[in-house]
This record gives structure tokens, sequence and C-alpha cells, in this order.
């Protein structure tokens, strides 16, 4: 039987797609699917020959006659149309249907802000900083989560989890450890009620590590509760902006207790958080640091959330420049990969796992989907960050949330809403990007982050160029992605 | 395929899903038209409220084969003695329509069975 070929006259052209190499390969990232192909030659040329616009196919494959056979450049024309790389430009192409579960998607996080204080007073904070959306020194939410509202965030987890076997609870504040005893109990507790209602659950958790009591270890330990420290970096970097109320820096009291942590916890990986200002860019430097000196088994990097114009936003031109420093350290994570060494550098691991599934993303983030974050008075919102907004619940862990509202959420923050998406090939990645960092950079949730759009394609570039090289020189690697769910990241 | 390669998960699964590329290729098929009670069409009736492809020009003529099917083949409830229940022999005097018709007669309420 011979193979279907496209008729000569029809006028074929590009759809979209980013094109990159790797290994001496050249790769397609097809949008909006999130499909990876590596190229031959012919289909390198069939792509390079229609750059400048569509063209006849009998055009095309007399151009490339001397170079491969008619029948070759037939098939590859063929195969190009399959994947949707290419298309018949006189037939008009039909939009991404706009899709919107119909009910609710069971729930896999639950972030439970147990306290709204903190005893640090870093500057940056977008909970106590100049760009904070919810009031915690005066407001009306309780300081303190008491024992009976986490009981009932407990319930409201298990009962949204819906038929998910699986329950996840990160504790979150303020500072988490500040309401350490509560946390205790509600551990406890989830885990009895867990058992009865034929659950498993887990819990995780963030802290600056100031708290890290001997006896708080040893329970987080004891009960696996995966930990994040936030810290960013070595003496000098962390004290510029995670001080105590009185200014002073906080590295002196935190890194001997993180080394603590770490010597006793092993029964989880214990990752730290980054965040990165203008004033604290040198991420190679920081990652050295939080790995071999501290004993970190990953660090995650993300740029400090703000309005533009405050003293530690990073300008334009420090985006380039973190771009360079992501790149160094991600050539690093590149060479352990093909060693099948671990490397520490989570940005990396986490955006691969992304590509290597091929997740075309219709919201940038679970939030308000399969994840939510509980005020200290039991109101639930969109994720941690919005949590106690009255402008962004959802409903309450006793009534439970309201399915129109969160409806009405997943119309209107919808990729298909975006315009401006609309043309970037890294939407399928990102998706517009943080719903409160657009909140805070624009006023509102349904913006995307167009001040790190250049960011995010270079960054994604750089992400698909290790994906390549691993996946040509060493795929096993790629292997410890196959199965895993992408677990959302709370900071 | 021969000249591209899937490489994550994704491409593996458009590979899988474009293997008959010939069927996805064609133009979709029309869709079938409206279904219509086409009733006495059937057989050649014009008078009807559409025709078999749901068009409705030239519809309701002549009258005399409207008013014969209605009141013998088709039982529609139109303004017609129907031939089934009510009135076995009203077109018994009338073998040819365009030469008897005077013969088909105005039917009243049975006064006896009042």
């Amino acid at each position: 039987m011979s193979s279907p070929s496209t008729p000569l006259g029809t006028r074929v052209g590009l759809r979209e797609f980013h094109s990159f190499e790797a290994a001496g390969r050249r790769y397609l990232y097809l949008v909006p699917s999130a499909a990876v192909f590596a190229l031959d030659d012919c289909s390198s040329a069939v792509l390079d020959s229609l750059a400048n616009g569509p063209r006849p196919v009998d055009d095309l494959t007399n151009e490339l006659s001397g170079r491969f056979d008619s029948v070759e450049v037939g098939d590859t024309i063929v195969e190009l149309q399959r994947v949707r790389a290419l298309a018949d430009t006189t037939v008009s192409t039909l939009p991404v249907p706009k899709i919107i579960p119909l009910k609710a998607v069971p729930l896999q996080t639950l972030v439970v802000n147990v306290t709204n204080q903190c005893n640090l007073a870093c500057t940056y904070c977008y909970e106590y900083g100049e760009d904070k959306i919810v009031d915690t020194e005066n407001g009306k939410q309780p300081k303190f989560m008491t024992e009976d509202t986490a009981r009932e965030a407990v319930e409201f987890a298990l009962r949204e989890s819906r038929e998910n076997p699986h329950a996840h609870i990160t504790f979150f504040g303020g500072e988490t450890l500040m309401n350490f005893n509560v946390l205790k109990s509600t551990i406890g507790y989830a885990r009895r009620r867990a058992a009865e209602v034929g659950k498993e659950i887990d819990f995780s958790l963030t802290t600056n590590a100031t708290l890290l009591r001997p006896d708080v270890i040893e329970f987080l330990a004891e009960e696996r509760v995966g930990v994040t420290i936030s810290i960013d970096g070595p003496e000098e970097m962390q004290d510029k902006f995670r001080v105590f109320n009185n200014g002073t820096g906080s590295y002196a009291i935190a890194a001997p207790k993180i080394k603590a942590l770490l010597a006793r916890h092993r029964s989880r990986p214990i990752g730290a958080r980054v965040t990165l200002t203008r004033q604290t860019l040198d991420v190679r430097k920081i990652y050295r640091h939080l790995t071999d000196e501290l004993g970190f088994w990953e660090v995650g990097f993300a740029p400090v959330t703000t309005a533009p114009g405050r003293d530690y936003a990073i300008s334009d031109g420090g985006f380039d420049h973190l771009l360079s420093q992501f790149r160094d350290l991600a050539g690093d994570f590149l060479k352990a990969a093909l060693e099948n060494r671990h490397h520490g550098f989570s940005n990396v691991r986490e955006t691969l796992q992304e590509l290597h599934h091929g997740h075309a993303k219709a919201y940038p983030c679970g939030a308000g989907i399969g994840l939510m974050g509980v005020s200290t008075d039991g109101n639930v919102a969109l994720c941690h960050r919005f949590a106690g907004s009255d402008e962004h619940k959802l409903g309450t862990v006793q009534d439970g949330v309201s399915w129109e509202k969160q409806q009405e959420f997943l119309q209107s923050h919808h990729i298909a809403s975006k315009t401006d998406c609309q043309s970037c090939w890294a939407r399928p990645i990102c998706a517009g990007g943080c719903y409160h960092e657009a909140h805070t950079r624009y006023g509102s949730t349904n913006r995307p982050n167009l001040h790190y759009c250049e960011w995010i394609r270079g960054w994604t570039h750089t992400c698909l160029e290790i994906y390549g090289e691993i996946a040509e020189r060493n795929p096993d690697f790629l292997r410890q992605f196959d199965d895993e769910e992408v677990p959302e990241k709370v900071s | 395929m021969k000249h591209l390669t899937p490489v994550n998960r994704k491409a593996a699964r458009v590979e899988a899903v474009t293997k008959d590329f010939v069927a996805l290729q064609q133009p979709p098929q029309q869709p079938e038209p409206p279904h219509i009670p086409n009733g006495c069409s059937l057989v050649f009736s014009p008078g009807w409220e559409a025709d078999r492809n749901g068009g409705t020009a030239g519809l309701c003529q002549p009258v005399e084969r409207d008013l014969f099917d209605c009141h013998m083949g088709c039982f529609w409830p139109a303004q017609v003695p129907d031939q089934l229940n009510h009135a076995p022999d009203w077109t018994a005097k009338c073998a040819a329509a365009q030469k008897d018709w005077r013969k088909i007669d105005l039917i009243f309420p049975d006064e006896k069975k009042k």
C-alpha cells in the first residue's frame, strides 16, 4: 500500500512551534500540544523552506529534489501535518476549545496557614511587606489558628479530596512553627481520621528554621513531614532581607538549626527555597553555599514577588543577568544528569518533569482547582497567598467551597482568555504565570505576567535544550519522571 | 513515522492517536438531514409540510391530492373527514376527483348519536 500523500497543489504553511537544538540534532516543541519531536535532515529542510511563508507542495518538492527524493519529501510533509507542525493553509484551523471542568476537581493539596504571625520581618515579604493583600496586624482574623479550625480544615481536605485516595496538607504561615502545638495535634488528628475514611495522608511545611528546637526536629522526622526552608543564601545575603524585627539578621540563628535538622531528618529530602532580589542575584554562590556548606538536597529559586519600582524588585536587566546565571547552573545539572549523579537545582528538575510529560496547561497552577489555601479563621481562598482575602474567597472549611465561584474563576482565568499569551510559544508551560504575582503587579489575578515573558521563554528554551541533550545521550535518566505526578510548588 | 522521532510522552501520544492520518484528513461527514415524517412523499404524493429533504417550496398543491391523502392514506389531523374512523364512505361516489369532485358532500355531526 502506498503511503498517503498531500495533493501537489496544496499550499502548506508552518503552524505554531518552537525549534531548538541539542546534541547535534534539531527538535520541535509543538504549540499548543507541548509534544517534543526530533527532526531528521529532510523534515528540517522542509521547515526551512517554509520559513518565508506558505508554498504549494510541488514547489517545495521541486526545490528539495536535488537533496531528497520526492517520495521522501512527500512523506515528511504528511508526518509534519500529522503532528500539526504544518497545515494546509486554505483550510482554517479550529481554535483550541476552552474546556472547563464540568464538576469540581478533587483537592490534592490544602495549604493551611496555621498563623499569620512571624518572628522575622523580611522586608520583601508578600504577607507583611509593602505589597500585602491582607492586614494581618490589625485585621479581623485571629493571629493563630485554633485547634478546632485546624480539625475542620482536615475534614475539609479529606472531604474535598473526593475519589482521590490521597490527601496532602501543607502547613504554612506566617512562621508555621509559631503555632507548633496546633500543628502537632492536627497531624495526629488527621492521621486518625484519614485511617477511618480509608485514605492516605501526608504532610509538609515551610519554615524559616529559626524555631527548629530539638523536639520539633524529632517530631518532624518521626512523622515524615516534608520540610522546605526559606533561606536566601550565605550570611551576607540572608541577612540583607531576612531579619528580625530589630533588624538583626537571622542567619546565625537559622544555620545551626538547619544543620541539626538535616542531620536528623532523613526520611524525606529537605529543600531550600530562595527568594531572589536585585541585591542577591548570585545564583551559583547561593547554590554552592546551601548544598555544599549547609547540606540541602535541593534548592529552588524564585524571583521576589513585588510591585514594580520597589528597591528589591528585579529590573529587566536583572532578569537577563538572572537568566545567564540560571543557565550556568543548569549546565552543571546537565553534566550531573549525563553521569547519573544527583544535582539539586530543583527549578531544572521541575521544568524537565513538565516537559517530559508534555503538559499543556490551561491554568498556570492548581490554585482554586486542586490546591486551596486556608486562613487562620477557616476561610478558603485560591491559595495560601490569598488566604484571608475576601476578594479571593471561595468558601470556608466549615461550609465548603462554592462551585459557582470556582467555575467563575475557571472561566475568567483560562489560558484562552489571556489574549497576550495567544502568540507565545511558551504558553503550554507558563499559561500566564502566578495569579498572586499578577495581582501584586497589575492588580488583577487574570492578567498574564508580562514583565517576565522574556525570562520564561529564555528559561524554557534552556530547559528544552537540556531535555533534548539528556533524551539523546542518557534517556534512562528521564524514566524517573515517567509515572511521577507533578507536585504543586507551595512558596 | 520515519522523519520525526517522538521524544517526550506527549509526542508518543500524538503519534499514537494520529496513526490513521488518512481518516483524519477526510472532510467531516455531512451531518444527517433533519428527520422529517415524510409520510406520503414515499409514494409521490405532494401536499405535505416538507419534502424529503426538508424543503418547503411548492407544497400543498394540487388541493385535490392533499384532500384525498389526508382522507385516506395518512390520517393527518387535517380539516378533512377521515376514512378510517368516521367517514368510510365519503368518497364512495367520487371515482375520479377531476370529474366527480362535486359528489363529495359536506358532513354534519350525527344528530342521533348526540
